[in-house]
């Protein structure tokens, strides 16, 4: 295969890769745009291994062919509830495969016959891509590993961790200098010693990062993992990596600015970390009213008299993997005539778009899922809100109380509604740790107890 | 405070306007109460029940009237009633000013603050004391009962041994309360129900009551701000004849219930309808004596037709069911007032000034117009700043700092191009594009699909397994190899993951 054929296959993939990232603008052109991704993902391997100078083809389909079974059972047997922790690690994989492709090309004898300058670019190109590469490698672990329980998603702060962080920074920076005035591939040190300052900027990095602004990181490492991408690029003179890897690159950072902007807060503020921090002085303001709780049959009853019910999923949800008698709740309400709505904050869940995908999961209908801007005028004409295992989205601190810590952050206006029905576990405060007023509101009442049995116990008296 | 409740003159008023449940009420309220003789007779309440609740027993209408700081009462009083009538007195009874001027004009000379209980807005707050809605929803259930007795046939449809018994057919007209109160009972016995509105909006309570909502094909929504429907265009309403005739011959019983208020009801159902009508079927007229919506109903009276249709236009009241119901909307809206201790005529109040037709020797009707929502106060126009000027002011300095933005990236770009090698510009060129194209396309995905997304993007990242295939080499045992190796094995698990589970969670996204 001749140069020219095969920089033609890596434009043809490209446009279908951007093709496949258009497709996901509506439900309906989704499922041709994975298409898209596939065909142009195929077209871009067979471009290469059939390209010139490539060798080793056994071993490349050997890697591949393991890679796809353990691809594909990761992917079948992940629950929808746990999809955060699966992006997370394949975000680690783009990592770990960007430090290495990195090394690799550091070794390979072809760059070292380079003239000087664009030697020096190439070993420039190198050191940043695996710098990249190894900040989203361990932090995408640290997130998954937060993200499934494994590390407490408290934020881990230490006093000076600013500090830590730029000393560790410009040591890398002094280290490539160093690296980069090495002969032949005697930098290899260096090269080790900022892949282990990267590593750890990546921990701490996340490690800092309260379990609220998780879908932040994820979109962030998302972002991370393109632009490693995209440095490998470089270093390797591809232009489809370059093109991809920006691609995936500009969309992370737009989940994040997404992100960012449905919970007021300015990336850099989430990215340094410590929004739990701020939490302790929350509980400081006292709490006017008094919580009043409810028992099942009689939520069923306020439900029965209801003509227009919206429903607020947040994390609880997932966590009580409640999406499916939910909605036999919804559909059992809806024959009685009812008008069943869901309302999904941005940022529920842990992932942008979390609950979107676990009510498809159960059939949801996606016309009556609607976003927040979309029901917050409605909420004042509606009977019964329920808010089934979300807490910091409806916390009406966020628009009166500037000494919230999540004051100016856009929530579901729940406690406009007639009465709001709150499914909790237990008093305890939200992701953000901070006190949600809406408890005491005189329309607010409890249910505690996990979100599944409760619904199937609301059902049951539906039913009766 | 006394509280007196007379006997009803009228003969056909079977009704009264306390119970001894009421009685009782009224006393938590702090009220003395005096009920006439027999007041309660037709309804089933004796002077007994009354004292047992303890209220006190009069002889005559004189002595409530002339002695009682408030009287309840049901029909409105008649000229002679109001003659007995003290000055000051509050009075609480259907009055129908629209049509009562006269009556109006006596009790504002005798200076008795009449309230007209018809006349209570039709608004969320005065529900409870909306006795209207009430009384309608007694007749619309009685009026399937009787009609259904009339018509002398089951309502559900039975197979038996005997033979098939096919549904009765109801239509019912109008779906007000009355009308949906029919819907109700009809499709709870078992027939089949139809109901017609000219308001849209009312389609789904229609339906929520169990009947199918007819319609006709034009365009013209019969809703106004008081929640009574409004008259309908020419062409509105032939459609409407039209459609009523064809059901006229197919449905077994007629219900029907629209009123327009302070008008003659709308005739809707003509001699020509009524002469398709099977024999045997029944109209029940609930607008009869507001003149009927059928041009053939005889006020109080149920006769049949030439070709066996039975007109109804009367109906039982069920007086017991009934005076309970009023006597509570009159303790709601006495609680209003305030009690006996803080009773005041507050006629700033929304409820108590439309109510109230005569006050203080003046006639105060018709009431002022319902606002449909309450005004919103004008703080939108504190902003004297004219919105032009702003923008254009934010416009300058958007275009400012854009200005300077781009020639930092300018400066930036001609550093870099006085350095770096030119096949390091090519590549740069196309990456600062795809960051572009990568922004324009991105921004318009769903919300709904960002987890979707980040599964795609991250397969698609895996792109960098074309990095792992470019240094392979033939030797296995060299590190190079080893290292792309393992490159192309995590990349792959990322392709390949990545687009099974966008692919998964596609599918599971339906309307």
């Amino acid at each position: 295969m001749t140069i020219g054929i095969q920089t033609a296959a890596y434009v043809f993939a490209s446009i279908l890769f951007i093709l496949s990232l258009g497709g996901l603008s509506s439900q309906e052109s989704a499922k041709r745009g994975v298409f898209y991704g596939i065909v142009g993902m195929a077209i871009a391997i067979l471009a290469t291994v059939l390209g010139q100078g490539v060798h080793g083809q056994v071993y490349i389909i050997m890697a591949i062919a393991i890679a796809s079974v353990i691809g594909i059972l990761l992917a079948r047997k992940v629950e929808m509830t746990s999809m955060p922790q699966l992006v997370a690690i394949l975000h680690s994989f783009v990592g770990l495969a960007a430090v290495l492709v990195g090394y690799g090309s550091y070794l390979d004898p072809k760059t070292q016959a380079l003239p000087a300058a664009e030697h020096n670019i190439h070993l420039i190109e190198v050191f940043i891509g695996v710098f990249i590469g190894a900040i989203t490698f361990t932090g995408s672990i640290i997130a998954w590993g937060k993200l499934e329980g494994k590390i407490m998603s408290k934020p881990l702060l230490y006093p000076g961790r600013h500090a830590v962080n730029i000393i560790l920074l410009i040591a890398s920076i002094v280290l490539g200098v160093l690296f980069a005035g090495a002969e032949g591939t005697n930098g290899l040190l260096y090269l080790y010693i900022m892949t282990a300052f990267a590593g750890f900027i990546g921990v701490m990095l996340v490690m800092a990062i309260g379990g609220a602004d998780m879908p932040v990181v994820v979109s962030m490492l998302n972002s991370y993992s393109g632009w490693a991408a995209s440095a490998a690029g470089f270093m390797l003179g591809n232009d489809l990596l370059i093109v991809t890897g920006a691609l995936v690159g500009s969309s992370g950072a737009i989940l994040s600015i997404i992100m960012c902007e449905a919970m007021n807060r300015s990336f850099i503020s989430v990215i340094l970390g410590g929004f739990g921090a701020v939490a302790a002085s929350g509980d400081a303001t006292a709490m006017e009213g008094e919580v009043t709780a409810m028992n099942h049959e009689e939520v069923a009853d306020f439900l029965k008299e209801a003509k227009s019910i919206v429903i607020v999923p947040g994390y609880g949800m997932a966590v009580a993997k409640a999406q499916y008698p939910i909605y036999d709740m919804v559909q059992t309400l809806q024959k009685a005539g009812k008008k069943v709505r869901f309302a999904i904050h941005p940022v529920a869940g842990r992932l942008p778009g979390h609950m979107n995908v676990l009510l498809a999961e159960a059939n949801v209908p996606y016309d009556i899922v609607m976003e927040m801007d979309e029901i917050n005028p409605d909420l004042p004409e509606t009977d019964v809100v329920m808010v089934i295992g979300a807490n910091d989205v409806v916390n009406p601190g966020a628009q009166d109380d500037p000494s919230s810590p999540i004051y100016g952050m856009p929530v579901i206006e729940a406690w406009k509604a007639e009465k709001v029905i709150i499914m909790k576990r237990s008093m305890s405060v939200g992701y953000a740790g901070v006190e949600n007023p809406l408890f005491y509101k005189p329309n607010a009442e409890m249910l505690y107890g996990d979100a599944k049995d409760s619904v199937e116990k609301i059902l049951g008296f539906l039913k009766a | 405070m006394k509280v007196g409740v007379p006997s009803e003159i009228f003969p056909n008023e079977l009704r009264v306007a306390a119970t001894p449940k009421t009685v009782k009420r009224l006393q938590k309220q702090g009220f003395e109460i005096y009920i006439q003789h027999n007041a309660g007779i037709k309804a089933n309440f004796s002077d007994k029940d009354f004292e047992e609740a303890g209220a006190k027993i009069v002889a005559t209408a004189g002595e409530i009237y002339g002695n009682s700081d408030i009287v309840l009462k049901v029909k409105e009083p008649s000229l002679e009633e109001v003659d007995l009538m003290r000055e000051g007195l509050v009075m609480l009874s259907y009055l129908w000013p629209a049509q009562n001027q006269p009556l109006l004009q006596k009790l504002a000379d005798k200076k008795v603050n009449a309230v007209a209980m018809d006349a209570i807005p039709r608004i969320s707050r005065a529900q409870k004391m909306d006795v209207l809605s009430s009384m309608a929803n007694i007749a619309g259930y009685r009026a399937v009962i009787e009609g259904s007795y009339h018509f002398g046939r089951f309502l559900n449809g039975q197979i038996t041994a005997a033979g098939k018994v096919e549904p009765a057919k109801v239509l019912v007209i109008g779906a007000g309360v009355a009308g949906l109160a029919s819907i109700g009972a009809a499709n709870s016995l078992g027939a089949i129900v139809r109901a017609f509105d000219t308001r849209k909006e009312v389609a789904e309570q229609i339906e929520s009551m169990g009947a199918q909502f007819l319609t006709v094909e034009i365009e013209e929504d019969g809703a106004t701000a008081s929640g009574y429907s409004k008259e309908m265009s020419k062409a509105f309403i032939d459609a409407e004849m039209a459609l009523f005739k064809a059901q006229a011959a197919e449905v077994d019983i007629i219900i029907t219930t629209a009123q327009i208020p302070g008008r003659p009801a709308p005739k809707l159902i003509l001699a020509d309808h009524v002469a398709v009508m099977k024999p045997g079927s029944v109209i029940v007229d609930l607008a009869a004596s507001s003149g009927g919506n059928c041009e053939l109903t005889k006020n109080g009276e149920v006769y049949t037709t030439d070709n066996g249709v039975t007109i109804i236009g009367k109906l039982n009241q069920l007086p017991a069911q009934a005076s309970q119901l009023y006597g509570n909307n009159l303790c709601h809206l006495l609680d209003d007032m305030g009690k006996a201790e803080k009773w005041k005529i507050d006629m700033e109040d929304a409820v108590v000034s439309r109510a109230m037709v005569t006050y203080n020797g003046k006639i105060n009707w018709p009431p002022a117009p319902l606002p449909v929502s309450p005004a919103k106060p004008k703080a939108a126009e504190v902003v004297v700043e004219d919105p032009k000027v702003v923008s254009a002011r934010k416009n300058k300095k958007e275009a400012t700092s854009m200005i300077i933005k781009l020639s930092v990236i300018g400066m930036f770009l001609l550093m870099l191009g006085q350095f770096a090698p030119s096949a390091f510009m090519q590549h740069f060129t196309v990456f600062v594009l795809a960051v572009f194209i990568g922004w324009q396309v991105i921004w318009n995905v769903s919300h709904s699909l960002h987890t979707p997304l980040m599964a795609v993007t991250n397969a698609i990242s895996g792109i960098i397994i074309v990095g792992g295939l470019l240094q392979t080499t033939d030797d296995i045992s060299s590190p190079m190899t080893i290292i792309a190796f393992v490159a192309i094995l995590v990349a792959s698990i990322n392709i390949v993951g990545g687009f099974v589970v966008t692919h998964r969670m596609l599918k599971m996204f339906k309307k």
